[in-house]
């Protein structure tokens, strides 16, 4: 069956005065129906660029260099204007991090919704709006017949994400970016949010792409997980695997300086250094200064791929588990 | 004797509309109680964490702590000295130097017009000490270079602009430092560095943190004894291993179920209900009466008690009746 | 890790004017053609009225230097009587009009930039007092912020003007003319300082730098002045650089009406009355060039206040 997302080997550029940066390189992953992929990574490994490459939200000067996307077999990645424009609301839906930002403050959310649905959707004004109601429903707002005509600042930031979500949903997508969609939010109420995707999820056969920095949020929702590093992927398999037993150093890491209940007041792991800014970009895989199993071979270029590693791992000297087959 | 000793602090703040609107628009002044009635003590060269959600009062706490507000009603006493009452102005002087914080946007809180050696030295150079070669020092102490000295902020990663914090905060030799969410805008990674950093200062100059942040994982990692806070009302206290292996309170029980796992693969959770109350208005009692699961009619009409069960302190009616 | 000695690392710190000449300002400086050329006009005019003693070829007030038979001399052509030339002309009293514009830029630019930093003084203070302390404070010094506001500038230099003209003795009304004007100006444009420096020390003050100068124990003076002032800066230069040009125009404005320079401390203004009493007995060029002279620089100064904005603010590109 054809993946709902396919991205194959996306580059991203950003040219300056000082040289051309490569905030995504050589980037290929694919999203199943109904799939959550988590993408996770720390500030600046372009994991969000991705996203944004795939919506056409990619702001200027940073474009597509090379590489290919497709959404149901169709391919995307070449398409302007008024093309992306219907493809983004009708076919891929979007979360963002501050609610605030998508919604807009003028309007009332209901008109947010009909307005989006008229678009895409053949479909009358007052089927508009019952369809709004419905899914203001399905996200969870209590009385949302009453709060149809709400202005966003009536909603709290939970609330507010629901109806972003149900903003996103509502041209019925195949396909959802939700970038940090709970990181400004609460515990008690990321944890009502994720809920939430999950059960759309797996309720219509949207498939997710979650990105998010916290590796608990990629544990509990995701199916499988994408590990970003300096713009490349560092590791892709399931999440179980991944985080349980991960091949890649920089996983491994990660896993260790995230403070665990089990560990208790032990030490936290360090990977030493920080990650190299994208116009320092050392030779070969690009986390070998900061590696403990780093070998003379590690500089060589080009550096390592998936293929390095069981298809999971861009390491040429990855964690040796006799337990993953 | 404790460090610090918190009785009774309150803090309201006024969030009415300008005098001119609330007469035409005939509404009554709008007082937000962001901490009510909060007592507890931290003792000498140990780690105490106050937890919460937004709107808990955990930030307002710190502040009052350091000074930076003064407390409505209760008080905070430092080495015996009331900081709002005191009126000797030399021993004020003295406690408020044995007092440093670390924010949490290490954006925010460096000037992006100074030099890192003056903006770590000032603490120093405010009280007319000798600075020559002091944020060298400090700089090296943090893990980073003496020559970093001469550059400005924005020359810094977020990570090791919170090393400089750190510095700034180590300058004056302060006993007590309040952390106001010292790494929740830093990637894991980088996290792992500040808070291992953060242990060994401590031990080395025998600290002693008020440790502020929503991240339980971080809280039970760092502290010694934790507070958790809900709608500006201390609501259980505990060492970590108690609260996180039988926390008592139902608010707690619900925060710890929430938090997301790193092992909870594929783990459903069934989603804690309801929101955050508006502090303008709590809800009379308990305030987390509305979302719990246990409420009774005692809980609607009468504030509980913090009472000592066990090890820990619990304000809650129903605590005795789970056990 | 670590192999810099203490002691030197103080010297090698490179300086703020080195790192301002490595920044991205003088980058988008140099890539933007306006903004080098207005740059260059402006940098050309304000010298040459520096050293206008050096530069001008007549020093037009020195009564002993002229001749009134070089009176309404055209520019270029050498005088019907006594055979001298002059780029630009003469006027009525046979002064060359290219001296007489030096001298008159000297004055128009050191009203408008003493008049600018008046302005920027006061405003910037009373901004700063407003955002900071807050309260009563504020709410007096903006509302009298909002009351000047009301008036139009011109009118409210033309009131002080004549005040002043009223309380001082008549022997000393030229002398003072000029510092009358500069405040008369300055008063009339200290508000926008005010404002922006308000708005942004509202900003500055509830970032997390000011708290740990405050629980440091550095008082309200030290952390305006250290802090926060600073920060605001930039804003200011902006307003400033286009408050120049405005102040030109208005020292011109005033001065044309007859109630600025005077005639023996002729500023543009002043050259551009004198000149257009000649317009239509066909001597042009005493009017024509000073006007000329005052657009450039008024046009210059106020391109280069618009770049400056943009290169500052880089949310309004």
């Amino acid at each position: 069956m054809t993946p709902t997302l396919s991205i194959h080997n996306l580059t991203v550029d950003i040219p300056t005065r000082h040289g051309t940066l490569r905030p995504v390189q050589d980037v290929s992953y694919d999203i199943a129906q109904g799939e959550i992929l988590g993408v996770v990574g720390e500030s600046g490994a372009g994991k969000s660029m991705a996203g944004n490459a795939v919506i056409g939200l990619l702001n200027p000067p940073a474009h597509i260099a090379s590489g290919e996307i497709h959404l149901n077999g169709t391919r995307i990645d070449h398409l302007q204007g008024d093309d992306m424009r219907r493809l983004r609301g009708k076919h891929i839906g979007m979360v963002f991090q501050d609610p605030l930002t998508s919604l807009n403050p003028l309007l009332k959310i209901g008109d947010q919704l009909t307005e989006t649905m008229l678009a895409h959707l053949d479909i009358s004004q007052s089927d508009a709006r019952k369809r709004a109601i419905a899914a203001l429903e399905e996200v969870g707002i209590p009385g949302a017949a009453q709060r149809v005509d709400s202005y966003p600042h009536q909603f709290s930031g939970g609330m507010r994400q629901r109806v972003v979500i149900a903003l996103a949903l509502c041209a019925e997508p195949s396909l959802i970016i939700a970038d940090e969609p709970t990181t400004a939010l609460d515990v008690s109420v990321q944890a009502q949010i994720i809920a939430l995707l999950k059960r759309l999820c797996r309720d219509r056969g949207t498939a997710v792409m979650l990105i998010t920095h916290d590796m608990g949020v990629i544990a509990e929702a995701a199916d499988r997980v994408a590990v970003m590093y300096a713009g490349q992927l560092a590791e892709l398999g399931p999440v179980r695997d991944v985080l349980t037993v991960p091949l890649h150093p920089y996983t491994d890491g990660l896993m260790g300086s995230t403070p665990l209940a089990s560990r208790g007041k032990a030490r936290l792991h360090q990977i030493p250094g920080a990650m190299p800014r994208l116009d320092t970009l050392p030779d070969g895989c690009a986390f070998h200064p900061r590696c403990p199993r780093a070998q003379a071979d590690c500089t060589r270029n080009p550096g390592p791929t998936l293929a390095d590693a069981q298809g999971r791992a861009a390491c040429f000297h990855p964690l040796l588990r006799e337990d993953v087959a | 004797m404790a460090l610090v000793s918190v009785s009774h602090l309150t803090r309201i703040f006024d969030v009415s509309k300008p005098w001119l609107n609330r007469v035409i628009e005939r509404q009554p002044k709008a007082l937000l109680t962001a901490v009510s009635d909060v007592s507890f003590n931290i003792e000498e060269q140990t780690v105490y964490a106050l937890v919460g959600e937004s709107g808990s009062g955990k930030s307002t706490i710190g502040k009052m702590l350091v000074g930076l507000l003064e407390p409505s009603t209760g008080s905070v006493d430092i080495r015996g000295v009331d900081l709002a009452r005191e009126t000797d102005a030399q021993k004020i002087d003295d406690v408020r130097a044995d007092i440093q914080m670390i924010f949490q946007d290490p954006f925010a809180s460096l000037n992006p017009r100074w030099r890192v050696r003056d903006i770590i030295a000032e603490p120093v150079a405010a009280r007319g000490g000798h600075t020559k070669g002091l944020s060298e020092r400090l700089l090296e102490q943090v893990g980073l270079a003496a020559r970093d000295a001469g550059k400005f902020p924005h020359e810094f990663s977020g990570g090791q602009r919170q090393r400089i914090c750190i510095a700034r905060a180590l300058a004056s030799e302060p006993k007590l430092i309040v952390c106001d969410e010292p790494t929740s805008a830093l990637d894991v990674s980088v996290q792992a560095q500040v808070l291992n950093l953060m242990s060994d200062l401590k031990d080395e100059f025998g600290l002693t943190y008020l440790f502020i942040s929503h991240d339980l994982t971080v809280v039970q990692h760092m502290a010694d004894k934790i507070g958790v806070l809900y709608l500006g009302r201390l609501v259980e206290e505990a060492d970590p291993d108690t609260l996180f292996e039988t926390p008592k309170h139902p608010y707690t029980q619900m925060l710890l179920a929430a938090a997301p796992q790193l092992d909870g693969f594929g783990r459903e959770v069934i989603p804690p209900t309801g929101e955050i109350p508006d502090p303008i208005n709590p809800p009379p009692g308990c305030a987390y009466n509305p979302r719990c699961p246990l409420a009774a009619d005692i809980c609607r009409t009468k504030r509980p008690e913090l009472r000592q069960i066990g090890t820990s302190r619990v304000a809650c009616h129903m605590v005795d009746a789970t056990d | 890790m670590v192999d810099t000695p203490l002691s030197d690392s103080a010297a090698k710190d490179p300086s703020r004017l080195r790192l301002a000449l490595q920044s991205d300002f003088i980058y988008q400086f140099k890539r933007s053609p306006v903004a080098v050329v207005s740059f260059a006009i402006t940098l050309l005019l304000v010298l040459s009225a520096i050293f206008a003693p050096l530069i001008a070829p007549y020093d037009p007030f020195d009564p002993g230097s002229l001749n009134l038979m070089n009176g309404f001399s055209a520019p270029m052509t050498p005088n019907a009587f006594t055979g001298d030339s002059f780029w630009l002309g003469t006027d009525d009293q046979g002064r060359d009009v290219f001296s007489t514009i030096l001298y008159g830029m000297r004055i128009s630019l050191f009203v408008g930039a003493a008049a600018v930093a008046f302005a920027m003084v006061l405003g910037i203070t009373l901004g700063l007092l407003a955002g900071y302390v807050g309260g009563w404070t504020e709410t007096i010094i903006m509302r009298i912020a909002d009351v000047q506001l009301t008036f139009p500038s011109i009118l409210v230099a033309m009131l002080i003007f004549g005040v002043a003209k009223g309380v001082t003795p008549v022997e000393y009304r030229d002398q003072m003319a000029i510092w009358v004007l500069i405040i008369a100006i300055g008063l009339s444009d200290w508000v926008q300082f005010a404002r922006v420096v308000r708005g942004a020390t509202l900003v500055e003050k509830n970032k997390e730098y000011v708290a740990a100068a405050k629980l440091i124990g550095r008082t309200g003076p030290a952390i305006m002045l250290r802090h926060i002032l600073p920060n605001v800066l930039s804003p200011v230069l902006v307003i400033a650089t286009i408050s120049l040009a405005l102040a030109i125009i208005a020292e011109a404005t005033l001065s044309f009406l007859g109630v600025g320079a005077p005639p023996t401390q002729p500023s543009l203004g002043t050259l551009i009355r004198i000149g257009q009493g000649f317009l239509f007995s066909g001597e042009w060029w005493i009017l024509l060039f000073p006007a000329l002279t005052l657009l450039t620089l008024a046009l210059s100064v106020n391109l280069l206040g618009d770049w400056l904005r943009d290169a500052l603010n880089p949310r309004l590109r």
